[in-house]
């Protein structure tokens, strides 16, 4: 079975310690998401986990196939048109040209892009567009384990829910992992089986929480209950320093 | 290949698009034969008495092969530069201290009058090809090794982060980011280091040398032959707009399509 572990991670910047102490154990299929304020270290973990950056204290398992990446930014190659972008990592992989022009195309389609922009540079998208490139981008490859770093909080809701529906279904049908790290709570409980919150200075794991309905089948209402339910636990009201009226 | 192919695709129309600077080329032209009206042909001669002082060129061997060691020139002091400038600036821009080091050298480099490495060059190699090559070559040097410096210094943190997450193999990621990013930074360069070159080897040939466009001008001028200074200046002009608009400027726009 293929899993990520993490046991007892730390880790600082200098004499600034980011994390401490994190242990949570992801597994195929499932969902995780970390929550927590800006600046908290959530980024950090992420990259650790991709192997982004180098680990100095505690232990990463991963012994997922293959991963992918989607980052807050679209982070698209600008000399590159849209299908070239989509296909960078099948590229990667050694898929030939071809064959990697074929899938790029029919996963670009799937994220609601039309086939005249796939000639298009970067430059000639809105900021909707780009992020679907670069989700199309991460999901060609089928990764096995997709990192996920809020990827969603530049978009207008209509556009936030479009794409969220889009990954819901893959991971209903594709078996998808997601690591996924965000500081929107609602966000959390739509998409993940379980979310970890994530306090800040240090970033330290102060609460778990399990969500059992399987996410397609998760209607608005049980997560709009879900999230008043949230707002009134002491340890997000802390975590997020709420101000209660 | 496809894309030579686009660039020659997109040709007739980019020669089309060129109708406004044709105009404004026209317009100097007259505004050049009111001075001539005004003020008489030893001051400046008309536009018709140099352009039929071009075409005459063309018949006179002697001037033809003045020309073609002029452009000869240029162009391996240019090539020459390109070379170093590209290897050297690549060099600086991958190591920090090295890019650091350069940095004073280059602005003493930039802010060096052409005319005085005229001066040296011809102390050092004497009158002659040497002199008039090594002035192109360290006066475009400068602009193209900037060019290669800031193009890889500028490399984003973020496309690097990206590019490792999906695990792109060394010549991957030199294919996919490295080259079209350095090259966007490059490719300008070239195109400056190139109008330097045809500049700064007509200078360096009216002093330091006996044969050449610009050792024809010091001829002219001393005989007082404003016609023929003039068409020689016409010359070099002409076959440096052909240059960097009808054969430069066509790569130029397919190769930074990309940008805003």
């Amino acid at each position: 079975m293929e899993r990520l572990e993490v046991k007892g991670l730390n880790h600082s910047f200098g004499f600034f310690r980011v994390l401490e102490d994190i242990n949570f154990t992801l597994e195929k299929g499932k969902v995780i998401s970390i929550v927590g304020p800006s600046g908290g270290g959530k980024t950090t973990l992420l990259h650790l986990c991709a192997g982004l950056l180098d680990l100095t204290e505690g232990e990463i398992v991963n012994t997922f196939k293959s991963s992918a990446f989607a980052f807050q930014e679209p982070r698209l190659l600008p000399w590159k048109s849209v299908l070239d972008n989509i296909a960078l990592g099948l590229i990667a992989k050694g898929v030939s040209k071809k064959e990697a022009e074929i899938k790029a195309t029919n996963i670009a389609l799937e994220f609601g892009l039309e086939l005249k922009d796939l000639e298009k540079f970067p430059k000639d998208l809105s900021g909707g567009m780009r992020q679907r490139v670069s989700f199309a981008r991460a999901l060609v490859v089928e990764p096995s384990l997709l990192f996920l770093d809020e990827p969603f909080s530049a978009l207008d809701i209509g556009l936030k829910k479009e794409l969220q529906n889009h990954l819901i279904d893959y991971i209903a049908h594709h078996n998808l992992t997601i690591l996924f790290i965000t500081h929107d709570i609602m966000e959390a409980i739509r998409l993940s089986d379980k979310i970890l919150l994530l306090k800040s200075d240090p970033g330290e794991i102060v609460k778990r929480i399990t969500i059992d309905t399987p996410q397609i089948e998760r209607t608005d209402k049980e997560v709009f209950d879900r999230m008043i339910e949230l707002l009134k636990d002491q340890d997000i009201i802390n975590t997020f320093e709420l101000e209660i009226k | 290949m496809k894309f030579i192919l686009k660039i020659l695709k997109d040709f007739p129309w980019f020669l089309w698009s060129g109708w406004g600077a044709v105009a404004s080329i026209f317009l100097f032209i007259a505004l050049w034969d009111v001075g001539y009206q005004l003020y008489g042909e030893l001051v400046l001669p008309s536009p018709k008495a140099t352009f039929g002082a071009v075409a005459d060129f063309f018949s006179d061997e002697a001037i033809v092969s003045d020309m073609i060691l002029t452009i000869t020139r240029a162009m391996i002091g240019f090539v020459a530069a390109l070379i170093f400038g590209s290897v050297l600036g690549l060099l600086a821009g991958f190591f920090a201290t090295a890019s650091i080091m350069s940095r004073p050298i280059v602005t003493i480099l930039v802010g060096m009058p052409p005319i005085a490495w005229v001066v040296l060059a011809m102390i050092w190699f004497g009158m002659g090809d040497t002199s008039v090559i090594f002035t192109v070559v360290i006066a475009s040097f400068p602009i193209v090794f900037v060019g290669a410096m800031q193009g890889t210094r500028t490399i984003e943190g973020e496309l690097k982060e990206m590019v490792d997450s999906f695990g792109l193999s060394l010549w991957q990621k030199f294919t996919n980011l490295y080259f079209p990013h350095i090259f966007s930074y490059i490719f300008p360069a070239w195109v400056s280091g190139l109008g330097m070159s045809w500049k700064i080897v007509v200078m360096a040939e009216l002093l330091s040398s006996s044969d050449g466009i610009g050792a024809a001008l010091a001829v002219a001028r001393s005989q007082l032959d404003t016609t023929v200074a003039l068409a020689l200046v016409v010359v070099m002009i002409g076959s440096l707009l052909f240059l960097e608009y009808i054969v430069l400027e066509p790569i130029k726009k397919e190769v930074e399509a990309w940008r805003d």
